[in-house]
């Protein structure tokens, strides 16, 4: 790979030991997936923030990057393993606090942004069309690249790092045109009325696509909260890190010949959609995979208003996204019906099998599937259902 | 036998080949306590990795592996080098940032399990 100058005194240490390291595994990524040179990042999202995927390792890491390492670009931070403010409500025991809040003073201490949110574009780190950026976490991934048109691969999260500390990132994948075109087409006839219809075609799709691109056809609208919940369904079943809806997202042409043609039916739809339900009657529901958005939480607080929850009941958002809802006047709604706001964390990041929980019921199908590999089981109902269960007797 | 591969991450390395064909998920595969690996159908399962050429086709599963590896070097358990047929981000990150000297593009088929390996820059003798 052909490096600057400057590059080169990165690497050969000039600037610290984290910067050596950092550039050390962009150097090595882009040897390995022949990438031709360095290219500038304008923003970064660091995935690997919860204590539970981490574990200590992952904050010597930290705190060893953090002695001499700095952010170079805005960065932003995944979900971590508990509301860092809330955490004792949410029953999580001290021995895992007290480790997460050292992964967040590291992160803290590198310069990041302590946002602790899956959807990134939705609290202040929103990339513009054509930039290159550096994305951890799969379902912001597939949104930045699909819905937004900026340019990521699928980073890990020390590679994201790498990139945060260094402003770079090997120009290969997804930063390439080429590399940016259908793959599959889908060939949409099931009628899709809910962002939950969104998440379990994404599921069903991300199966057959793999590490591919597909290309949707005959999906009539799709707003960010259908979209959001179908970039993490094929990045979940699938390793998806970007796909085009015909008519919707910037980089959509129009339908391509010659490709492999697939199509999603109602029956399909129905089918996915019974998949992912275990039956059980749910001990734990929880909304925000990924994060609710203020009008998915505005939803929520209409139908609350003046009602009892009668089982622990999670709405999972970003900071931003509470704020916007204290101002708003729907925090006072949620938890007065005994509901909880569950910031920087989720139902997949916490770790609430140790919680105590069996049957959890959510309306995304990456949940879903992350709870089910914990070894709980899930149901899989659309939002309003959700909330309605919650409020019902035991 | 002398073989030449392309290095992931240099330096010089001696140990036992440990041989696996199928790849190895370090997150949730090996135990981060102990360097055994544990993956559940693996044909590995129940070795120990510790101190071993570690020796398989390329890494899978969770990005988070990565950190399996920093946590087994900081406990005196990593393995005493890797080789892949294909290195993948996993690995490669977690070879850097744990300081494992890792080399690809070898044929692994020729390595015997047992084999007494040293490695130096990207070759590999045994």
């Amino acid at each position: 790979m052909l490096l600057t100058k400057a590059e080169q005194d990165m690497l050969s240490g000039r600037e610290g030991h984290a910067t050596k390291k950092c550039m050390e595994i962009l150097v090595a990524l882009g040897d390995i997936y022949g990438a031709r040179k360095l290219v500038k990042v304008s923003s970064v999202q660091v995935s690997g923030v919860s204590y539970k995927n981490l574990g200590d390792a992952g904050i010597e890491f930290l705190s060893e990057l953090a002695d001499d390492g700095r952010a170079r670009v805005k960065t932003t931070l995944n979900p971590a393993g508990m509301d860092l403010t809330n955490w004792q409500a949410q029953g999580i025991d001290e021995g895992f606090a007290s480790k997460q809040l050292r992964v967040i003073e590291a992160f803290r201490r590198l310069g990041v942004e302590i946002s602790c949110t899956c959807t990134p574009y939705l609290a202040g780190n929103k990339p513009a069309f054509g930039e290159h950026i550096a994305w951890g976490e799969s379902s912001a991934v597939a949104y930045a690249n699909s819905v937004l048109g900026a340019r990521t691969n699928r980073e890990g999260g020390p590679s994201a790092l790498a990139a945060s500390l260094t402003g770079l990132t090997p120009l290969y994948g997804y930063h390439l045109d080429e590399n940016r075109v259908p793959t599959l087409i889908i060939d949409v006839t099931a009628q899709l009325k809910s962002p939950e219809d969104f998440s379990a075609m994404g599921y069903f799709v991300g199966k057959k696509a793999g590490n591919g691109a597909p290309f949707f056809h005959g999906v009539k609208r799709a707003g960010i909260e259908e979209l959001k919940t179908l970039s993490a369904a094929l990045a979940s079943s699938g390793g998806v890190a970007m796909y085009h809806i015909e008519g919707v997202t910037p980089e959509a042409k129009t339908k391509p010949d010659g490709l492999e043609v697939l199509s999603f039916s109602q029956r399909d739809l129905e089918e996915t959609a019974a998949g992912l339900n275990d039956g059980g009657s749910p001990d734990f529901i929880s909304v925000g995979c990924p994060h609710c958005s203020l009008e998915e939480v505005a939803t929520i607080a209409r139908m609350l208003r003046g009602r009892r929850v009668a089982r622990e009941f999670w709405i999972c958002c970003s900071r931003r996204v509470k704020l916007q809802s204290d101002r708003r006047g729907y925090t006072r709604l949620v938890e007065a019906s005994g509901a909880r706001f569950a910031c920087d964390t989720c139902m997949v990041v916490a770790p609430i099998e140790d919680l105590g929980f069996k049957v959890v019921a959510t309306n995304s199908a990456k949940a879903v599937h992350y709870l089910r590999n914990g070894g709980l089981q899930a149901r899989f109902w659309p939002l309003e259902k959700c909330v309605e269960e919650a409020t019902k007797p035991k | 036998m002398m073989l030449k591969g392309r290095i992931i991450y240099k330096g010089t390395a001696e140990g036992d080949a440990l041989v696996a064909s199928h790849p190895i998920s370090f997150y949730g595969g090996v135990d981060p306590e102990t360097g055994d690996i544990i993956e559940r159908d693996h044909e590995l399962r129940g070795e120990s990795l510790v101190g071993r050429v570690l020796v398989f086709p390329y890494g899978k599963g969770s990005t988070v592996g990565s950190y399996i590896l920093y946590r087994l070097a900081k406990k005196g358990l990593a393995p005493a080098a890797i080789i892949n047929e294909k290195c993948e981000t996993i690995v490669a990150v977690g070879a850097i940032i744990s300081s494992i000297p890792c080399v690809d593009r070898i044929d692994i088929s020729k390595v015997k399990p047992g084999a007494r390996i040293r490695i130096k820059g990207g070759v590999v003798r045994f």
